[in-house]
């Protein structure tokens, strides 16, 4: 780890609020993510983890804060206030989203291939057999039959569906990849594998991610830092082992001690 | 003409606001521009966009040819041709050559336009990305970013499916190399006379309100992958009545023993290489 301190960290977050009309969304929620690293965001449902994803990609428009990004080209922006060309130009090209639902990532009416060619489409990819090609790849990368490729993704099961989601947004190598609970609704074998998959893919593309989750399992499997939220407020950041084998604050004790063991 | 109708049927106002129009679209190539649509004395979907076009730019002196499916004796090009025949007193032809306004639906002539002719084509659906993404301010949103990824998708998808890119008409084209555009339902054996056209294409759409255009000399490009290149739709007979190569033949059934007939879908065309005595069509 003490290699990256020298480094400018890829995304640093300060400030972040949102209100929803009376109701508050998160507030004052800062952190930092290194390149390489994942960073779980737990917390139960209502406590504003989706919010702070939704800030992050521009799905929902903060309210106040800083959210810098140092770009590929090592230039840092400000991605809240980025006008709407650039910023939908950073999500196709250098972040990814993974969405909690796989319909509301996928296109759910074509075929596998073309969710996975489209990124590279919408980047000028003009040649069929090359596009093709290259999700052929990435459907192996995810353990999806090539005889799939054709298959429209109504016709996959949940698993498949996330899984190609994936690939989806990796195709064109993003460096950061926002997650919102990208195993709910999977049972857990399924969930086991994708898990296994994730974890793969981070290391060997050295991805950074966000990973919001209310299952502390995942997070202690996929993330090297932690974030727990309550009501909107960062109540306690460090450590995923720290966070979760030695909590501070009485609210991550309660969450850390309400997980069932098996 | 009587004097019970203004000019070209429409107000004054409503021509000028419709030529603003158009001149913005002239500026812009390929862009859609926003117009107040008027009730017209024809139902939505008949023309009421191309009408109204005509309407702002047609003169006194402009003569006027009106095409249905390549057609000038069909119901709807007779009915147009007649309407502006009594709302301004211009000269009618079914003469491609003659006319400096043509107003046309679903075809552009085979006799090639020149330079001084005004095309109107008549638009159902302005939208290219319509069937794609469901949300008008979204689309426009694409259009403005230049997001045409998802025109791809489609393409990408018929390629997948059918081996080929199966849209036949109203394929998708690139104006000047920014605006992704709908071209009108023309078959897509059109697309290329499109490109640097001499004359000016003007598109009306009466029930969405849009209006757009291809100035002359534009580049306009049929969307293809580098593998699959666009291709024009091919007949490996001629014309039964004519016998013209490389028209755009229409299948005619004319008896009840599966007997057929091949003729071009442009009447004028068709007409003028047959040998002369045999009757012309909307003549």
């Amino acid at each position: 780890m003490s290699a990256m301190v020298d480094e400018p960290p890829l995304l640093s977050v300060r400030g972040l609020g949102k209100r929803y009309g009376a109701q508050l969304g998160c507030r004052d929620v800062g952190f930092d993510l290194w390149p390489g690293e994942v960073l779980g965001v737990v917390g139960e449902s209502g406590s504003g983890k989706t919010t702070v994803l939704d800030c992050l990609s521009g799905r929902v428009a903060a309210d106040g804060g800083r959210v810098a990004y140092a770009k590929a080209d090592g230039t840092v922006v400000d991605v809240l206030r980025l006008d709407e060309a650039a910023r939908r130009r950073l999500l196709r090209t250098e972040w990814g989203v993974v969405h909690q639902h796989a319909r509301d990532g996928l296109r759910m009416g074509v075929s596998a291939g073309a969710n996975v060619g489209e990124r590279l489409m919408a980047l000028g990819a003009r040649h069929y057999g090359r596009v093709r090609g290259r999700a052929l790849d990435w459907l192996a990368r995810v353990e999806i039959g090539e005889d799939r490729i054709d298959d429209l993704p109504e016709t996959f099961s949940g698993g498949m569906q996330q899984r190609l989601q994936i690939a989806r947004n990796l195709v064109t190598e993003p460096r950061l990849v926002l997650m919102d609970e990208p195993t709910g609704g999977l049972d857990v074998s399924v969930q086991a594998r994708l898990l296994d998959l994730l974890r793969g893919l981070v290391e060997d593309l050295g991805l950074s991610a966000v990973i919001v989750t209310h299952d502390l399992a995942v997070a202690r499997l996929l993330a090297h830092r932690l974030l727990v939220m309550r009501g909107g407020e960062v109540v306690e950041s460090g450590l995923t082992d720290q966070v979760l084998d030695d909590p501070q604050h009485p609210y991550a004790q309660l969450l850390v001690s309400s997980v069932l063991q098996p | 003409m009587t004097t019970r109708y203004n000019f070209a049927y429409l107000d004054e106002q409503t021509k000028r606001m419709i030529r603003r129009a158009v001149l913005k679209a002239v500026a812009v190539p390929g862009y859609q521009v926003p117009f107040g649509s008027r009730e017209m004395p024809l139902s939505y979907g008949w023309g009421t966009g191309g009408v109204q076009v005509t309407a702002s730019v047609i003169g006194p002196d402009d003569v006027l040819k009106v095409i249905d499916q390549g057609a000038d004796d069909t119901t709807n090009a007779v009915s147009i041709r007649r309407f502006f025949a009594r709302t301004t007193g211009v000269a009618t032809t079914t003469s491609t050559e003659a006319a400096t306004l043509i107003q046309t639906r679903h075809r552009i002539p085979e006799t090639p336009l020149r330079e001084g002719q005004i095309l109107v084509l008549q638009v159902p659906i302005p939208e290219p990305l319509r069937w794609l993404e469901p949300r008008e301010a979204e689309t426009r949103k694409m259009h403005a970013l230049e997001e045409y990824g998802v025109m791809y998708v489609r393409l990408y998808e018929d390629i997948t499916r059918h081996g080929k890119v199966a849209q036949t008409y109203e394929y998708p084209v690139m104006v000047d190399g920014r605006y992704l555009m709908r071209p009108s339902p023309i078959p897509k054996f059109d697309n290329p006379k499109l490109d640097r056209s001499p004359a000016l294409l003007l598109f009306g759409a009466g029930r969405e309100k849009r209006i757009y255009a291809i100035p002359p000399w534009t580049r306009v490009k049929s969307l293809d992958f580098d593998d699959h290149p666009f291709e024009v739709e091919h007949w490996d007979r001629a014309c039964d009545l004519c016998g013209a190569q490389g028209a755009f033949l229409d299948e005619l059934i004319v008896d009840d023993k599966g007997g057929r007939l091949f003729i071009c879908s442009d009447t004028d065309y068709c007409a003028r290489r047959r040998p002369a005595g045999e009757p012309r069509p909307g003549a």
